[in-house]
């Protein structure tokens, strides 16, 4: 395996016996997408692995396909070859159920674009997840984790774009996730609410343990990851674990 | 080559499929309402005028008992008269070997020396005209010729002044003054009980002794002349020879009849169709501008490429326009088959030769006008909306939508909801006009079947209230001259005649100064038990021991009331005229008549105990035999079977609302299927990035399901009060146009119609909710994520 294997030199000094359990693991995965005439390869054979607790950030530039391998382990689709594993479940033979079943009770999303429901408020838009889940925190600590406990009763059309991405946040670790995906979550923000986000996002993977996989196309971004693996035409290109993680207030782009 | 613009216009209308089809299916309900009605309408009335002028109808018409041939002259003298046609009537019976009741006819006479009659012409449809000089050969109407299978060359027995003779059906024959032809007294139009028979008037005066006389005459006016001085004249000529009132082509009863269902028609032309194409009108704007709102970003490219506003608009009333001719089209081929049906189903009770459903092109182009007019309407505002916007402002995405707390969480009831209806909630009072809108679309269609069912309910209240409650008899036998009172416990003698009730029916004349009615006088023993007089309201009421209980009705025309006094002219017998106190009033559901007590009436005619009208309680297993000793007694001129009569009325009304009620129901359907579809579709594509993200959430199908669908449930519960509601309205207000010299129904309906609305509106939701949720099945769940709202 490429991950465990380790081109890096720093992976290979750490001892097999301490090694964290595996959350999700890939291998060979392939998507093709069909657009009309043409196929058009999205991933081709990729292994890849997520570890209990890491800050895996993947980066890759538009096109690398890094956002489908992201929703491929995420559950919200699936790959035309290779298998998927969430610990010892087989996500590659689960039904569109069985898929609901995984991201309901173990993975939390944030998204570029928040996708917050317009008609609840910050604190509604969380319970929408805890609600539906089997040891949620409550709403109103998540808002308080990303630091919006004042902002709780605020609709989405009355918050700033990255107190909407803080509330998305709040609403993905809410319910207490294995996992937590992030795609391009700083992607629509500016300079300095972006840090704002990443530092939320360092806190919640240090506090609360999350594993946590983040997209970006920002490669200073990657300083603060204990691992960076990044795409290139639908293939792992490179893999490394940096020796520190920076903290975001630390990393200028 | 189609133009960019035009392709556009195609692929939208593609995508739209589903969308388009609902539209256009409740504009083509529209249309063929509008098609239906107006066209049956139009052929009727078209057909009507027509057959009156080829065939001569008469302006006036005038019966009496028997006056000499020199009086018609006299008439024809009288000023504003231009024409007057003196003949013979007589009423007839006609005794069918295999049946236990003759059927009732009419002979009217016609020129012996072969020619048409100059006035209420004869067309006949089979055969050939009578031979003159051959005295048993005849006209019989067709409709009755029909419903017994009588041929021409067939012999037919008619008892003619009390003898038999065997006739020959010479041809059948329709006639204007016979479109609706109807036994007087009769409550329905019965083909194969009423017969009309042309006969030469010579053979007619010899059989009925009228030699140099005539009982009935027609009279055509001049231009311009003043038919009430007419009628005034003609009565007072006629009256010295048993003048029976004469009446203008209002009051001629197979016109009457036939004009009170052409208003009827008319006025359901004009509401029910103006219905279903605000319906459509409304569907269009809501998808249009949803539409619209999705495609803002093209439109403002559209623009800053340099296509004028002009152009943008007219590309989507082009897309209106498609929709509208779809439907169109479907509705004006559905309309000539429901127009063809409907006229099939009036030839049943309207002879009219001919008659066939003929749509004139403007009916159909108005249809179409109309609907596009309303649509269009529909449609101009949200494009307005959009091209009015620079470019630049409408390529940036619209501002998010503003939410508040819905009411009902503001006014307490947060804690019963969950975050889902918390979500339909606010979806709700973010556009409350929108649900307002969806919610009476929907409820048109409630209101739609309500109003096309009450009928039948009513119907079925006033056979109840009538023919359960206030008529009990197994029979009624009526004479042809009135008979001394012991012909009533005669008649109880017969086998299997349980009990025998005598009253004394009496056809007069209420006058009031110058108001009068011709109508009947009932009069009744204080011990009758086989008939009771009931109130509109269900009351019994009893009879007087003097003096007159006059309908309410007929006393409302008469301009009386209890305590005045009107006079009665009487026409029968020796004719007297007398001032009768009224002494009191009673509501009834149909029919102009008195009431009076038997001796009074007796008292009255200055005549001993006598009864011209006998009920009878006959024990069942004897009742073909009673029957049949009836049907060959000396002076029995008719027996009524209660049961035989209301089985045929509920047979012939139950084929015509069942067919009304039928068509009424699929096109409310339509209706609600076509708002509930059609607003599911918009709140899906408003809200489709909402539902997507849910699911990403970890939420299942049936929950998101629940979200959108919530609302739909919403509007349609909302909806189905306000249409029991507003189609119990249209129910009295169709009841309220009916004609109350005629019917005073109260709208009945019954809990099964509110039902029957109510479970066929939440089917036609849960089809669509269904049609909806398999599109929730195919979300996108990794689009929607990538893309801005």
């Amino acid at each position: 395996m490429v991950t465990a294997g380790g081109t890096n030199e720093e992976a290979a000094g750490e001892g097999a016996e301490d090694a964290p359990d595996v959350v999700i693991r890939a291998e060979g995965l392939s998507k093709v997408y069909r657009m009309g005439e043409v196929d058009v390869p999205a991933l081709r054979g990729v292994d890849i692995a997520l570890y209990e607790g890491e800050l895996m950030v993947l980066l890759g530039a538009s096109g690398s396909g890094k956002s489908t391998l992201l929703n491929i382990l995420g559950g919200l689709d699936v790959p035309t070859e290779g298998r998927c594993f969430y610990r010892d479940w087989e996500l590659t033979d689960a039904d569109d159920a069985e898929l609901t079943a995984y991201r309901r009770q173990h993975v939390g999303f944030v998204f570029q674009f928040y996708n917050l429901i317009p008609s609840l408020t910050a604190r509604e838009n969380v319970a929408l997840v805890t609600e539906i889940s089997d040891d949620p925190m409550d709403p109103a600590d998540a808002l308080a984790l990303v630091g919006l406990r004042e902002r709780m009763d605020h609709f989405p059309a009355q918050l700033s774009g990255g107190e909407q991405q803080r509330v998305a946040i709040a609403r993905a670790v809410a319910k207490q996730p294995d996992v937590l995906l992030c795609d391009e979550p700083t992607g629509a923000l500016d300079y300095r609410t972006g840090k704002l986000v990443l530092e939320v996002l360092q806190r919640i993977n240090l506090e609360l343990g999350t594993t946590t996989a983040v997209i970006t196309h920002n490669v200073p971004v990657s300083k603060m990851a204990d691992r960076v693996v990044t795409l290139a035409s639908g293939e792992i290109h490179s893999e490394t674990r940096n020796a520190t993680r920076l903290s975001p207030d630390e990393i200028e782009w | 080559m189609l133009s960019a613009l035009d392709r556009k216009l195609l692929r939208n209308l593609r995508t739209l499929g589903g969308q388009v089809l609902t539209i256009a299916l409740v504009v083509a309900a529209g249309i063929a309402t509008f098609v239906t009605l107006q066209g049956t309408w139009q052929s009727l009335h078209g057909s009507r005028d027509a057959y009156y002028e080829r065939y001569r109808f008469g302006d006036v018409f005038a019966v009496c008992s028997r006056a000499p041939r020199s009086v018609a002259d006299r008439v024809e003298a009288l000023e504003g008269v231009a024409r007057v046609y003196p003949r013979v009537t007589h009423v007839v019976s006609l005794p069918f070997d295999d049946e236990p009741e003759p059927a009732a006819g009419q002979v009217v006479g016609i020129p012996a020396d072969g020619a048409p009659p100059p006035l209420n012409g004869i067309r006949v449809v089979d055969g050939r005209w009578p031979e003159p000089g051959r005295a048993d050969e005849i006209l019989v109407l067709d409709n009755f010729a029909q419903a017994r299978g009588l041929e021409p060359g067939d012999r037919l027995a008619v008892i003619l002044n009390g003898s038999r003779r065997e006739l020959t059906v010479a041809g059948t024959a329709l006639g204007p003054e016979f479109v609706f032809a109807m036994e007087p007294g009769a409550a329905i139009p019965e083909p194969d009980a009423y017969a009309i028979l042309w006969m030469f008037e010579d053979a007619a005066s010899a059989a009925f002794q009228m030699e140099g006389a005539f009982s009935d005459l027609v009279i055509k006016l001049q231009p311009g002349a003043s038919e009430a001085a007419v009628i005034d004249a003609v009565d007072r000529v006629l009256e010295p020879y048993g003048g029976f009132g004469a009446v203008g082509r209002e009051l001629q009863s197979s016109n009457y009849f036939l004009s009170q269902e052409l208003q009827q028609l008319e006025q359901m032309a004009t509401v029910v169709p103006f219905i279903f194409l605000a319906v459509a009108a409304f569907l269009l704007n809501v998808v249009l501008s949803r539409l619209i709102h999705l495609q803002r970003p093209q439109i403002a490219a559209l623009k800053a490429l340099g296509y004028p506003d002009r152009a943008i608009g007219f590309h989507f009333l082009k897309l209106v326009t498609v929709v509208v001719f779809l439907g169109a089209l479907l509705g004006v081929v559905l309309g000539r088959v429901l127009g063809g049906g409907m006229i099939a189903l009036y030839t049943e009770y309207f002879h009219i030769p001919d008659l066939a459903f003929r749509m004139d092109l403007r009916t159909g182009l108005t249809g179409v006008a109309v609907s596009l007019v309303a649509a269009v309407v529909g449609a101009a505002v949200a494009v307005r909306n959009v091209i009015r916007l620079p470019p630049a402002e409408a390529m940036r995405p619209p501002p998010p939508a503003r939410y508040t707390r819905s009411l009902i969480e503001r006014l307490g009831f947060l804690g019963l909801f969950g975050t889902s209806a918390r979500m339909v909630f606010r979806e709700i009072s973010r556009r409350p006009l929108r649900t307002a809108l969806s919610s009476v679309g929907i409820s048109m269609a409630v209101a739609i079947m309500v109003a096309g069912r009450f009928g039948m309910d009513s119907f079925e209240d006033m056979i109840d209230t009538v023919f359960s409650r206030a008529m009990t008899e197994d029979m009624a036998v009526t004479f042809v001259t009135p008979v001394p009172h012991r012909a009533v416990r005669e008649l109880e003698q017969l086998p299997g005649v349980t009990r025998a009730e005598g009253m004394r029916v009496v056809p007069v004349r209420f006058e009031n100064g110058p108001r009068h009615r011709d109508a009947v006088i009932f009069g009744q023993p204080d011990d009758l038990t086989m008939r009771t007089l009931m109130s509109s309201d269900g009351h019994e009421v009893p009879i007087p021991r003097e003096g007159l209980l006059l309908n309410a009705t007929l006393a409302q025309i008469l301009g009386v009331s209890v305590g005045d006094t009107v006079q009665v002219h009487v026409r029968e017998g020796e004719r007297g005229v007398h001032e009768v106190p009224i002494a009191g009033l009673i509501d009834e559901m149909y029919g102009l008549q008195g009431y009076m007590h038997i001796d009074s009436v007796n008292r009255l005619l200055r005549e001993g105990r006598t009864v011209s009208y006998v009920l009878l309680a006959i024990d069942a297993a004897h009742e073909d035999e009673a029957r049949r000793r009836l049907r060959d007694m000396r002076g029995v001129q008719s027996l009524f079977s209660r049961r035989a009569m209301i089985d045929r009325v509920r047979a012939q009304t139950g084929e015509t609302w069942g067919a009304m009620t039928f068509i009424l129901t699929l096109f409310a359907a339509t209706i609600a299927v076509g708002v509930v579809y059609n607003n599911a579709r918009v709140a899906l594509s408003l809200r489709s990035r909402d539902l997507a993200s849910l699911r990403v959430l970890g939420f299942t199908r049936a929950e998101i399901s629940a979200v959108l669908l919530g609302e739909l449930a919403v509007q349609v519960l909302l909806a189905v009060p306000i249409g029991l509601f507003m189609g119990t309205w249209m129910a009295e207000g169709i009841m309220a146009t009916a004609d109350p010299e005629r019917y005073r129904m109260v709208a009945i309906i019954s809990p099964q119609t509110y039902a029957f609305a109510t479970a066929v509106t939440l089917a036609s939701g849960l089809v669509s909710a269904l049609l909806v949720r398999r599109k929730l099945d195919h979300l996108d769940l990794i689009g929607v994520l990538k893309t801005r709202d």
